[in-house]
């Protein structure tokens, strides 16, 4: 990951990051003309936007504007829903993700997603992490796989809670745990991108806050986007913020200029809660 | 909320039309409760008259035999291997015979109740005693004691079935006296009173002089026919023991309500067992035979063990074959197809599949299996092929709608940590739609273990006397001996039938049996 370089959040955020290398260097992930279609229905319109690394960016907008779709595009999940047909370019690492020779199961080990109901598997919280790293091969033995579960749990800042019961099963943690189970899942086989699609929307808000919390940490070593119908939690976690409506991509700017200073009408109306 | 929905009843039409509602909801509930009193009722009733039935089948009457194991007979010279001592049925039947002829001397000059005495055993009754012997040699030449089933006739007679009797008690009987041919005169002062009475009733006022029925007259191990009765005296012909046991007794009389000639058992033989049970050589006991036998054409003798076995063998074809299959047909469809005309027609022809009726697949099985492929008739390699043909349908049902339950949330989370779509598959959708896949087989499979139709088609219904060893061997199943034994007219085979059919209730209990516990020991909460 030392070759990824991101670009500098502009939001002023209490947290002390190690410094951002390169303010200029390359994205991410660069989408380019990005359109979806359900069938005959288009769900997104040429939308391009790119995502810094070690950031958190943010898309909002109204129900339906087709947020998650576009999120889906970012690790091919897409292709698992039926007639959904996805154009244009995404490029990682200079390479074209929705090229036909890009194998999406091992894109997908690179790009982690989290959903908006906590999912876990239902077998045990070790089994839970465990089930990535041991599919890919990336652990050497027993005590290795042992290693990536605990980090992968201290990460999410879980381990601290789940540590005498690591073969409880995953669905009898609380809803919050539960979640940041799924974020421990997704971390455990070392993504470079985390998708969270509304991750806090089935939680109370003290989990929520927790969640906030991780994110904040994980984003020292993740590129990280994120889904919210909250404005607030889009104002805390993220850097960078997407309004998304109808479709179409109608505002991308740092957070705090989205937040306090929009350009466009229809962003101001919807931050504002005129419309949504 | 407002007052008005606090109180909606505002007009009379609405007061009405909310009282036809209450009225057609408390209609439903008893259609409701209606239906379900019936369905349990008519199940009340299959209980009772199966299971009373087969209660009457769940015991049978066994005679004990001392016989003396005389090497001559048993063994004699150049036949005295364990395999030849195994099969010398003859050699062993004498035994048997002989010793009845002992116990009952009257049978022994007479031919014709020499072959009624050998009815009390058939001949392959001994077969146990001679399979013993044969293993262990060292008997020959001792005493030992050996039961062998009462012939079915006299048995159904002695559980009270098959010959309509009264019983009265005689008074006392003060004198014996010989007369000629074999008859006595027995006399005692108002003795036979009741017995004229009851005569009187059975025989609707007929004359009481002239027996019109058998009456028998027992005491002890002693029976005798009644040929005329006064009321202090009557005439009595002596079918076995002897005349002094009526002295100083009050013997007991059976009117016997039809005449020997329309009975499967003569007055001799009834005495015999009377006397036989008398001496405590007739014991009732549990019938394991029922499972420990195979099919003879002997209801003493018949069991179920060999349509057992053939039933098991045929599952176990059955499941090899419909569980695999049907199982990755529904994955393969459910997961991995791809929406089209092609799989929508496949779709729609195995829902078709699953309501041809089976006997279509007898047929279909005995024209492919049996006349194209050349498989051997009657065996259960072809019945478990035809039933998997007609259980795997079933089976593709059941487990598409298990994996549609499994949430798709689970197969999203897989596929995000980058799992392929078989590991997808395999490792999270298939062990959690398990419990409902394992639950529509096992059902599947229930189906087909009570499935008579197909199996009559390609020649499961022949007598099978030996237990199949392999899937290749002749053999018949459990509906199918219950519909070849409900095929016999002799009335002892009626409880045997109704026996068998419970065998195979239980056998069906135990497999839905399974199908709960599997569900409560492995379905999950997602
Ligand atoms: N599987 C699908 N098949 C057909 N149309 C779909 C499918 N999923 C989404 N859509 C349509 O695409 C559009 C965008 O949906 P999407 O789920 O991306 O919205 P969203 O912004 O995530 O909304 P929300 O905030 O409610 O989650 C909607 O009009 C929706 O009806
Ligand atoms: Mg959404």
């Amino acid at each position: 990951m030392d070759t990824s370089q991101g670009m500098s959040p502009v939001v002023d955020n209490n947290l002390t990051l190690p410094p951002i290398a390169d303010a200029a260097a390359a994205p991410r992930i660069d989408c380019r003309n990005i359109k979806v279609f359900y069938g005959e229905t288009q769900a997104i319109h040429d939308v391009s936007m790119s995502f810094p690394d070690r950031a958190v960016t943010a898309l909002i907008g109204p129900s339906g504007c087709g947020k998650s779709t576009f999120l889906r595009c970012l690790n091919r999940m897409n292709d698992t829903i039926e007639n959904c047909r996805v154009e244009g370019q995404i490029l990682m690492d200079g390479e074209n993700i929705n090229d036909a020779d890009v194998d999406p199961v091992l894109l997908r080990s690179r790009v982690g997603m989290v959903f908006q109901k906590p999912n876990p598997f239902p077998k045990s919280i070790y089994d839970n992490i465990a089930y990535g790293p041991r599919i890919h091969g990336l652990a050497n033995g027993r005590e290795d796989l042992d290693a990536i579960v605990e980090k992968s749990l201290r990460r999410a800042g879980l381990w601290d809670e789940v540590k005498d019961r690591l073969m409880a099963p995953g669905t009898g943690l609380s809803g919050g745990q539960q979640q940041r189970l799924c974020i421990a899942r997704a971390i455990a086989v070392q993504p470079e991108v985390i998708l969270m699609d509304e991750p806090c929307s089935a939680l109370d808000p003290i989990a929520t806050a927790r969640i906030e919390e991780l994110i904040d940490e994980l984003r020292n070593r993740y590129c990280i986007v994120i889904v919210t119908h909250s404005m607030q939690q889009a104002a805390r976690v993220s850097q960078r913020t997407a309004f998304f409506h109808l479709g179409n991509l109608v505002e991308l700017g740092d957070t705090s200029q989205i937040f306090t200073n929009p350009r466009e009408k229809r962003t101001e109306d919807y931050i504002t809660g005129r419309f949504g | 909320m407002t007052d008005k929905a606090r109180s909606p009843i505002t007009s009379a039409a609405a007061a009405k039309h909310l009282k036809r509602r209450r009225a057609a909801d408390g209609r439903f509930r008893y259609y409701g409760l209606t239906a379900i009193l019936t369905a349990l009722g008519a199940l009340a009733v299959l209980a009772v008259s199966i299971g009373s039935q087969a209660l009457s089948a769940a015991t049978y009457n066994v005679v004990r035999y001392d016989i003396t194991l005389d090497p001559a007979v048993v063994a004699p010279e150049g036949k005295s291997r364990p395999a030849d001592i195994s099969r010398n049925v003859e050699g062993f039947y004498s035994l048997i015979r002989d010793n009845l002829l002992d116990t009952f001397p009257e049978a022994q000059e007479d031919r014709v109740l020499r072959r009624e005495l050998s009815d009390f055993v058939t001949r392959l009754a001994v077969l146990p005693t001679a399979r013993l012997v044969a293993k262990n040699p060292e008997l020959i030449g001792s005493q030992i004691t050996v039961t062998a089933p009462l012939n079915d006739d006299l048995d159904l007679y002695l559980k009270g079935g098959g010959v309509r009797e009264r019983k009265i008690r005689t008074g006392l009987i003060a004198s014996v006296q010989a007369g000629a041919e074999g008859t006595y005169a027995l006399q005692g002062a108002g003795a036979f009173d009741k017995l004229i009475a009851g005569l009187t009733v059975a025989g609707e006022g007929r004359a009481t002089d002239a027996v019109q029925m058998d009456v028998l007259l027992t005491s002890g191990a002693s029976t005798g026919r009644l040929t005329s009765i006064t009321p202090g005296a009557a005439t009595m012909e002596l079918l076995t023991g002897k005349a002094e046991d009526f002295t100083n007794d009050r013997p007991t009389a059976r009117i016997i309500l039809s005449p020997e000639s329309e009975r499967t058992i003569s007055d001799r033989q009834i005495a015999w067992t009377l006397a036989l049970k008398d001496m405590g050589r007739i014991k009732r006991e549990p019938r394991w035979t029922l499972l420990t036998n195979s099919d003879s054409t002997y209801p003493e003798l018949a069991g179920g063990l060999s349509a057992i076995v053939g039933s098991l063998l045929t599952m176990l074809v059955t499941a090899l074959v419909a569980m695999p299959i049907g199982v990755l047909a529904a994955v393969y469809l459910e997961e991995f197809a791809p929406r089209n005309r092609v799989t929508e027609f496949i779709e729609v022809n195995i829902n078709n599949l699953a309501a041809v009726p089976s006997i279509v697949f007898g047929l279909l099985g005995a024209a492919l299996y049996i006349n194209f492929l050349g498989m051997p008739r009657s065996a259960p390699l072809v019945g478990g092929l035809v039933l998997a043909l007609m259980t795997f349908p079933v089976v593709i049902i059941a487990s598409r709608a298990a994996l549609k339950a499994v949430p798709p949330s689970v197969r999203s989370g897989a596929l995000a940590v980058g799992a392929s779509q078989m590991q997808t598959v395999f490792h999270h959708v298939v062990p959690l739609a398990a419990p409902g896949i394992l639950t529509g087989a096992i059902l599947g499979m229930a189906r087909a273990l009570g499935e008579t139709a197909p199996l009559l088609l390609i020649g499961m219904v022949a007598f099978v006397g030996d237990v199949p060893k392999s899937p290749m061997d002749e053999s018949t199943v459990m509906p199918v001996l219950i519909f070849s034994w409900s095929n016999n007219a002799e009335r002892s085979w009626e409880p045997l039938t109704a026996a068998m059919i419970v065998i195979l209730l239980a056998f069906l209990l135990l497999m839905n049996g399974l199908v709960v516990f599997l569900r409560r020991k492995y379905e999950r909460r997602w």
